[in-house]
């Protein structure tokens, strides 16, 4: 790619949930809003914009990577995958969706599309994590809502491992 | 925030690369992004060119060199930690890069992205100083290896002449009869350390028993402080307290981060020193 000068834009072309996305982005562009508003993959949150609170998380070709700390021309040629690829086509939620559901792991829901995708690449590393494992994990993820406890059975269930609620005081 | 606006290169040679940072003024390598793009969102930096090297193949190599693990300028934090490499030869890399950001942020976070940023509360620059490894740096028409201690200057600033950039990192290999160990504390797991220590306990031939000791978020670099085990930690635990000159601040008073690089420096010495003894 030859060098793209701060005030023009560079044509760029981003798979997002499989749908083949085309458009010309200035270098500033933060993936974020790449995905908001010009992708309208709307499942993508945006929150402190300083990778800290973990809601823009997103897979890009099946590496966990936050949104609001790559720009939309790093992912030129790349795949993109958020919240909206989960569930089938005609919205049957999958396994890990349903013990979100189950277990009553969310709330108002701001946190859950980024929590969602950084579970699903967790359990494709950790496909029988421990507690402690979840709990490392979600700790790249701001929640106000649930106090946690709900999120890391709602994975450990998914993660197909019977455990019963612990005697530990939810966090 | 959004970033301020900037030029963008995505150069296809390390040349090209280098041949950006000795034209322009004020370029930024972009590797992994994870520190670099959260200060462009907070306007903290406005560079005039990103030079994007995430597709130069030549920087992802780790390389087992004689006494030493070469980490290239591209190797993401995840894929050190999954390295049989590092894991076997250097135990106090691999043990301090699950304490480095989050799960999330080290898939796209490097190595020497960390190292090149400098925070001085930072896992890997501590952990660099304390093994006496060292930074390779290369400019279109030069190139110098830098030992760590010497590479850090102060808060988020290095040595690194503008031209120059960071290509590799070089972690010596772990020694028989050597222990190490890292600490940290933190409000959470993954904050910024408030204090951090690490140390590397060596049982020489003649029974001495030497020991470095790192301390990072007490000043704007880490500080490396080198000892005996004299049947007590006390003269480097003293030393350890001394080295902590910033403080102060939102986080912690200086006072307790005094009582914090004792409490951590004296755990790490003693887990390092209890490993050597079986290593």
């Amino acid at each position: 790619m030859r060098e793209i000068a701060a005030d023009a834009t560079a044509a760029i072309r981003v798979e997002v949930d499989g749908r083949p996305v085309a458009a010309a982005v200035a270098p500033r562009l933060l993936l974020t809003d790449f995905l908001q508003h010009i992708a309208f993959a709307h499942g993508v949150h945006v929150g402190c914009e300083q990778g800290i609170c973990g809601a823009c998380t997103v897979l890009i070709d099946g590496r966990i990577a936050r949104a609001c700390l790559t720009f939309a021309i790093q992912a030129d040629g790349q795949s993109v995958k958020t919240v909206a690829s989960l569930a089938a086509p005609d919205g049957t939620l999958n396994t890990l969706q349903q013990a979100f559901a189950r277990h009553f792991a969310l709330q108002c829901g701001f946190c859950t599309p980024g929590i969602l995708m950084s579970a699903t690449r967790f359990l494709q590393d950790n496909p029988k994590p421990s507690r402690d494992d979840v709990r490392h994990m979600l700790s790249g993820h701001l929640c106000r809502c649930t106090g946690y406890y709900p999120i890391i059975e709602a994975i450990l269930d998914a993660a197909g491992e019977h455990h019963p609620p612990s005697q530990e005081t939810p966090s | 925030m959004k970033p301020a606006p900037f030029a963008y290169l995505r150069p296809t040679s390390l040349d090209e690369a280098l041949d950006a940072l000795r034209t322009r003024r004020d370029a930024h390598i972009l590797a992994g992004g994870q520190s670099l793009i959260a200060m462009l969102n907070l306007r903290l930096l406005r560079p005039a060119l990103l030079i994007d090297i995430q597709s130069l193949r030549e920087l992802d190599d780790i390389a087992l060199q004689d006494d030493a693990v070469i980490i290239g300028a591209g190797v993401t934090q995840e894929a050190a930690l999954a390295h049989p490499s590092v894991r076997t030869h250097v135990p106090l890399l691999h043990r301090s890069l699950p304490l480095v950001g989050h799960y999330q942020t080290r898939s796209r976070g490097t190595v020497c992205g960390s190292i090149a940023h400098a925070d001085p509360a930072a896992e890997l620059p501590l952990a660099l100083a304390v093994l006496g490894g060292d930074v390779m740096l290369r400019a279109r028409r030069h190139r110098r290896t830098v030992p760590a201690t010497a590479f850090f200057h102060e808060k988020l600033l290095t040595h690194r002449r503008p031209e120059e950039m960071l290509v590799a990192t070089r972690w010596p290999c772990r020694t028989p009869r050597t222990g190490y160990a890292i600490e940290e504390f933190c409000r959470r797991h993954v904050d910024a350390a408030i204090v951090a220590a690490a140390a590397r306990v060596r049982q020489m031939r003649d029974g001495t028993i030497t020991a470095r000791l790192g301390l990072g978020g007490v000043s704007g670099r880490p500080m490396v402080i080198e000892g005996i085990f004299t049947g007590t930690w006390d003269a480097m635990l003293q030393q350890a307290a001394q080295a902590v000159t910033g403080g102060d601040d939102l986080h912690a008073s200086r006072a307790y981060r005094q009582d914090l690089a004792r409490s951590l420096a004296r755990r790490v010495l003693e887990t390092a020193l209890a490993e050597s003894e079986d290593a």
